[in-house]
């Protein structure tokens, strides 16, 4: 009980500190809004081309959103020495990150229906299959917020955590397949695709609105949870040999 | 008396440097035990290995029994950390800042409101209560440090270097504050550069130097060696090369030393009389400026056995520390 008071207390501490100040809430929405707006009057398709493309912009929202802001709020917090306060504290390490990163899990999870909202005004939704949209933006979230984690503790610096991001989100837009499918990539880059957890995130919401998904759901789920994982066990394993050393 | 914390062989390096080296002590339940050295000797490397956030290459730490290296979290639970640098959130205020470290450790809502209202009086901080912490001048950021290392009651405070680059009158504060807490049973394991102030907070304290224990003992002890000596420094107005010479064969009672500035310190295990030692300089020449009696201190002890000057200790601060 006194572990979960800690890790709730954590949790609405970065929500208050970090995720609801005037700038988020506008990079929360406004990004979102952005990428949807442009991918849409780029594809000249006209409002059929909302259902394709909305998978790619859930995606990237969620994608943007929660590792832009783990990473840097998580290496502050490192640099200004308060994060050690949370590691000096009796709650376990696990329990601690899990909590440190709830926030940007939610915060990804809003990003993500930011689009969909948008979406609602111009195209049918009934036929969205939310029983698997649902978990995928949750998993999405998670690894996303997890790949933050494991960017905040490879890195010391602010800046270090946008350039070291950004190197690995822009790569993930193009590869993932989230606006053209990975089969229309290059032959030597097709395998690259397979190793990023977006990949898998992203067709799962292409079966779950279009039912065009390459691989068998469960594979997807499969994958992107095993991505979750190992994330946050590197990360951890990055904690303990490079802040508790 | 009953041991809390028991150090044994404890060595910590980085890259292959040695940054403690092989430490043992104990610290007795209820003691304010000082760890004083100069910067770089090992201080904050000791704190951190003692509360779980630096992995010893060598060595143990128990903390009430229990060993920091293989239980940090359980070890945690018994112990407040107060950094060398003020680490609360920016952006919360004073009540939220202690209200959150509480959280940490489980305590409920009220017992949290509570705790920190009652701290914030303790450290006179109520005013502040609901200003960012941001806003806050560096001594109150250091007290509200401090409050927050207590709020959950810890039988084991480590203070790393609790007074350091903060005003006179809230060092002054927050060593009363450090006494009280001591009165009150805490257990206080504090590190410091400042000599005097270890002198006058500590029971018992450890010299370190370049990563090892040159000593530990209580400061009477400490003090026994020196208290019956007697020391003067005069100061001159021009020295010629052959004075200490002459000085040392003419009173050879006393042990004369040459410092920087054209002073003269004599040190004798007899009272020293001022007339014939000033007479003795004036008819050759030499002008004394001022001649005054020091008290002998834990500061001249560790300058003893450690061959560290107090100027080196505080970066350049007066030797009495003006900081005091």
């Amino acid at each position: 009980m006194k572990n979960w008071t800690a890790f709730f207390n954590i949790f609405l501490k970065d929500i208050k500190a970090y995720y609801l100040k005037p700038p988020n809430i506008s990079w929360g929405i406004i990004f979102p809004f952005a990428w949807t707006g442009m991918f849409f009057i780029r594809s000249g398709q006209g409002l059929d081309s909302i259902q394709s493309l909305l998978p790619g912009v859930v995606a990237i929202s969620i994608l943007f959103g929660t590792t832009s802001m783990l990473a840097v709020t998580v290496t502050f917090e490192k640099k200004n020495a308060s994060f050690d306060r949370l590691l000096l504290s009796p709650l376990p390490l696990e329990l601690l990150m899990f909590a440190k990163t709830s926030g940007a899990i939610l915060f990804g999870m809003i990003n993500a229906f930011v689009p969909i909202g948008m979406a609602s005004f111009f195209t049918d939704l009934s036929g969205f299959r939310w029983g698997y949209i649902l978990p995928a933006i949750l998993l999405i979230a998670v690894a996303s917020t997890f790949l933050g984690l494991f960017i905040a503790v490879s890195v010391s610096e602010v800046f270090e955590a946008q350039t070291f991001s950004n190197f690995i989100r822009f790569p993930m837009i193009f590869l993932c397949g989230l606006f053209f499918p990975i089969s229309s990539l290059p032959n030597f880059l097709q395998p690259l695709s397979y190793l990023l957890p977006l990949t898998y995130g992203v067709d799962i919401l292409h079966g779950a609105i279009r039912a065009e998904n390459i691989l068998p759901l469960l594979i997807d789920f499969m994958a992107i949870s095993a991505f979750c994982i190992v994330l946050f066990i590197i990360s951890l394993r990055n904690i303990y040999r490079r802040w508790i050393k | 008396m009953e041991e809390i914390m028991r150090v044994n062989k404890l060595t910590k390096t980085y890259d292959g440097l040695v940054a403690v080296d092989c430490i043992s002590f104990h610290v007795n339940r209820g003691e304010l035990f000082g760890f004083l050295g100069p910067n770089g000797a090992g201080k904050t490397t000791t704190i951190k290995m003692l509360t779980g956030l630096a992995k010893p290459a060598s060595g143990t730490a128990y903390i009430d029994g229990i060993d920091i290296c293989e239980y940090p979290k359980k070890a945690q639970q018994l112990i407040g950390v107060v950094p060398d640098e003020s680490n609360l959130y920016p952006e919360l205020t004073g009540l939220e800042n202690l209200s959150f470290c509480a959280s940490l450790y489980g305590l409920r809502k009220e017992e949290r409101k509570a705790r920190a209202r009652e701290l914030l009086e303790m450290f006179n901080l109520c005013d502040a209560a609901n200003r960012k912490f941001e806003t806050y001048s560096k001594g109150m950021k250091r007290k509200l440090t401090i409050a927050a290392g207590i709020i959950h009651q810890p039988p084991v405070l480590f203070l790393d270097e609790p007074t350091t680059g903060i005003d006179i009158a809230s060092a002054r504060q927050i060593r009363k504050l450090i006494s009280k807490l001591h009165r009150n049973g805490t257990t206080i394991f504090l590190t410091t550069h400042y000599i005097e102030e270890a002198e006058r907070l500590c029971n018992r304290i450890a010299f370190i130097v370049k990563g090892k224990i040159i000593r530990v003992d209580k400061v009477s002890n400490l003090l026994q060696p020196i208290k019956d000596d007697h020391i003067m420094e005069i100061s001159l107005s021009a020295v010629n090369g052959s004075l200490l010479h002459e000085v040392s064969a003419s009173f050879p009672y006393y042990s004369f030393e040459s410092l920087p500035g054209q002073v003269f310190r004599i040190n004798s295990k007899e009272p020293i009389p001022v007339s014939p030692i000033i007479n003795f300089f004036e008819d050759r020449g030499s002008e004394v400026k001022e001649a005054k009696r020091i008290v002998p201190s834990l500061e001249d002890v560790f300058v003893k056995i450690t061959g560290i000057e107090a100027s080196e200790m505080e970066n350049g601060k007066s030797r009495r520390g003006n900081k005091l």
